[in-house]
């Protein structure tokens, strides 16, 4: 699914992944930790293909294709998406057909049919229902005036309509009290479904006791220094960063 | 080679559809502004005295006056002697109904999306079209005949009306208001006349679409809409002109009159030439528009939508005289190219408990500069007038500029003035985001603008919101990369 190679990423000239290697296979779910300022951040926006997030060396291949020669919308439409640590808000664009633009416009870019605003309508209402969201939300702003949480759930309901073939989830969980860090798990547990992988970057533990990772990676400094399985991220919980220093010296 | 001039042509017939031109014989006076043409152009108009008499006070005011500079705007200088100020598609006599307007006229306004056929006809849409100096026809005169309207040509108006035109033109806008309506009431050619009587609803929405087509010609056109006591009406108003190298003059003068319990609503969507993307050509808008809330309880509401005009000067008014009367602007005015727009309201409160408020929407983009203008006015005895203002400007890309100048005078303690302005550019992050929702960044753009103006649109009848929405869209192409 997802082929990343020494990979090595530069913003404002000022390089922050050193070499990073990461195979995620389809279906399953990787868990990205490491301690603030390690570049987790900035692997998800290069996968997105923000402005200014430049690829200096090594490769990232999505479906084998090259992430790199790709447009932002065309990654999106190849089944890559970003669910923000901090979601835009977009004033006076109602939410619900942002959605549907978006969903329609990565439809249209694969050559498939737009959907109709009922079965629309009928799918977004479903993933309200899931995230215990207001449906009122749909008829407002993008974001705007939303809580905290509800910008975090706004992002999986996204997720659930545009149905990506990899989602990377940038700090979902931060900010959310533990009722809506379950619902949220509930939502991204809702849509693995054997092929749909994932990259889950946290900092707790907690969001991982509901998705139980296929792997748990922990990035230091750029690369990834550590990987394992779900006993890894317990490890850290219990006793923080530090042992990385130790194992690095 | 020539493939390629064909694309090029396509492009730019896409980004501004209505810069074609009418080849049609044109009856035309000579270039230059003096006692002769104005005379001339009220013989042409067959006027009676008095209105040659107040076209020519107007003129020796005009004559006394400097053109104002005090908008944030560079004006080249314009040469008055070398405009025609009259020029009209040639008729052989005045056609008695739409049926004997010349075909090729009728044709250029099925272009602008503006059919004047019976079979065509926008519904429930009656449309005034001005081609030039003159006015070409007026649809569905039946039906509002019915109803007790008056919607005609100014011109027709002088002929057919004279006692209202006599008592109400100049009563909102003085012929001495300022160097633009005086030139205007000088020379103006032609434009729309409405009465809605007492207590009447009027049954449709009216329109006037204004077309400049001959070179070299300034349109001056007045508009002058009056509502008796508890009549309500809503007007719409649209305009273009040809693509062309030469800046062109368009000062136009509105006037609104609503009595007692009237209610007018009237919409812009201003789409004159623009010029090119060098800042070559394009109109100069210089406009004088202003609503009295005569009487109590009247309502003014002023909406416009302004994307075209290589320089555009206009400030949509309201004089708040009747107690409890209300005045409303709501505004977004896109500046792209070289484009220069100073814009903006005056809100006069005299009666008291009147209330005003005025939403404005100014979008920069590539070297052009946006400027909101406003006045609110609260003068002694407007005790308890209220206002509320919000003034947002969006900037796209680095080399515009969008400005604010707020005027608050309050002579009455009582009052309630409220101001909020918010300047912002259209973010990375928000363009970021939608992308990566699989958004194109045209299409993004055209979301994030549409939301922006969510506030005016709404205030538009539907069509003309639509309208008002591909308008932008077409406008910003180009504006992002």
């Amino acid at each position: 699914m997802l082929n990343i190679k020494n990979l090595h990423v530069a913003v404002n000239g000022k390089e922050i992944l050193k070499g990073l290697d990461l195979d995620v296979g389809p279906g399953e779910l990787h868990a990205l930790m490491g301690p603030n300022g390690s570049g987790k951040s900035t692997l998800g926006y290069a996968l997105a293909g923000r402005d200014g997030y430049e690829i200096t060396d090594g490769s990232v291949a999505f479906e084998g294709q090259d992430l790199a020669e790709l447009e932002p919308e065309e990654r999106a439409a190849a089944g890559l998406f970003l669910a923000f640590q901090y979601p835009v808000e977009i004033p006076g664009v109602n939410n619900a057909y942002f959605l549907r633009a978006a969903l329609n416009a990565q439809r249209k870019a694969r050559g498939e049919e737009e959907v109709d605003s009922m079965t629309f309508l009928k799918t977004v209402r479903e993933s309200i229902k899931t995230l215990k969201m207001d449906e009122a939300l749909l008829k407002r702003a993008v974001n705007e005036g939303f809580s905290g949480g509800e910008k975090k759930r706004n992002e999986i309901v996204q997720m659930a309509v545009l149905q990506p073939k990899l989602a990377v989830l940038d700090e979902t969980d931060s900010g959310l009290d533990i009722d809506a860090l379950k619902l949220v798990a509930e939502g991204i547990n809702g849509l693995r479904d054997g092929k749909r992988s994932f990259i889950v970057i946290t900092h707790y533990q907690r969001l991982l006791d509901y998705l139980t990772p296929d792997r748990v990676h922990v990035l230091s400094d750029g690369r990834i220094v550590e990987s394992g399985g779900q006993e890894l991220s317990h490890r850290l919980e219990a006793e923080g960063y530090a042992f990385l220093e130790e194992s690095a010296a | 080679m020539n493939q390629t001039v064909e694309q090029v042509n396509q492009v730019i017939q896409q980004r501004y559809k209505a810069g074609f031109y009418t080849d049609i014989e044109s009856d035309r006076v000579r270039a230059g502004l003096d006692e002769e043409i104005i005379a001339m152009i009220s013989a042409k108009k067959e006027e009676p005295t008095w209105m040659l008499e107040w076209r020519l006070k107007a003129f020796h005011h005009w004559q006394t006056m400097r053109e104002p500079n005090w908008a944030h705007l560079k004006v080249p200088a314009i040469d008055l002697q070398k405009i025609h100020y009259y020029a009209a598609p040639k008729q052989k006599n005045r056609p008695k109904s739409l049926d004997e307007v010349d075909p090729k006229l009728l044709e250029t306004f099925d272009k602008l999306g503006v059919p004047l056929h019976e079979r065509a006809r926008l519904a429930g849409v009656a449309v005034d079209a001005v081609f030039d100096s003159v006015s070409v026809g007026t649809t569905f005169q039946k039906e509002l005949k019915e109803a007790g309207v008056i919607f005609c040509s100014f011109s027709e108006a002088v002929k057919d009306h004279p006692e209202l035109v006599r008592e109400y033109l100049g009563s909102v806008v003085p012929y001495s208001d300022n160097y633009f309506a005086a030139l205007n009431s000088a020379v103006f050619s032609d434009g729309s006349f409405v009465y809605i009587p007492a207590n009447t609803r009027c049954p449709m929405e009216l329109s006037t679409y204004f077309r400049i087509n001959a070179r070299d010609t300034g349109q001056f056109e007045r508009t002058l809409i009056i509502a008796e006591p508890g009549a309500e009406v809503s007007y719409l108003e649209g305009c273009t002109a040809p693509m062309r190298d030469e800046n062109q003059l368009h000062a136009a003068v509105v006037e609104l009159v609503a009595r007692k319990k009237a209610k007018i609503k009237y919409s812009t969507v201003q789409n004159w030439y623009p010029g090119d993307e060098n800042g070559k050509g394009g109109i100069y808008n210089f406009v004088t528009k202003r609503g009295d809330c005569r009487e109590d309880d009247a309502r003014i509401s002023w909406t416009q939508v302004e994307t075209g005009s290589a320089i555009t000067w206009k400030y949509p008014s309201c004089i708040l005289r009747g107690d409890r009367s209300a005045g409303e602007f709501y505004s977004v005015a896109l500046t792209h190219n070289h484009q220069q727009a100073d814009t903006g309201t005056k809100m006069i409160h005299l009666g008291k408990d009147t209330t005003s408020k005025i939403i404005s929407k100014g979008i920069s983009a590539g070297k052009s500069n946006n400027s909101y203008r406003g006045l609110v006015r609260i003068a002694k005895r407007a005790a308890n007038a209220r206002n509320y203002t919000q003034c947002d400007s969006l900037l796209i890309g680095k080399t515009c500029g969008a400005h604010t100048f707020p005027y608050i005078e309050s002579a009455n303690p009582t009052a309630k003035v409220e101001h909020e302005a918010t300047t912002s550019r259209i973010g990375e992050d928000q363009l970021f985001y939608c992308r990566t929702r699989g958004l194109d960044e045209e299409d993004a753009v055209a979301m994030i603008v549409d939301g922006f103006c969510k506030e005016v649109f709404k205030e538009l009848p539907m069509e003309f919101a639509v309208e008002a929405k591909a308008l932008l869209e077409i406008s910003l192409e180009g504006a992002v990369g």
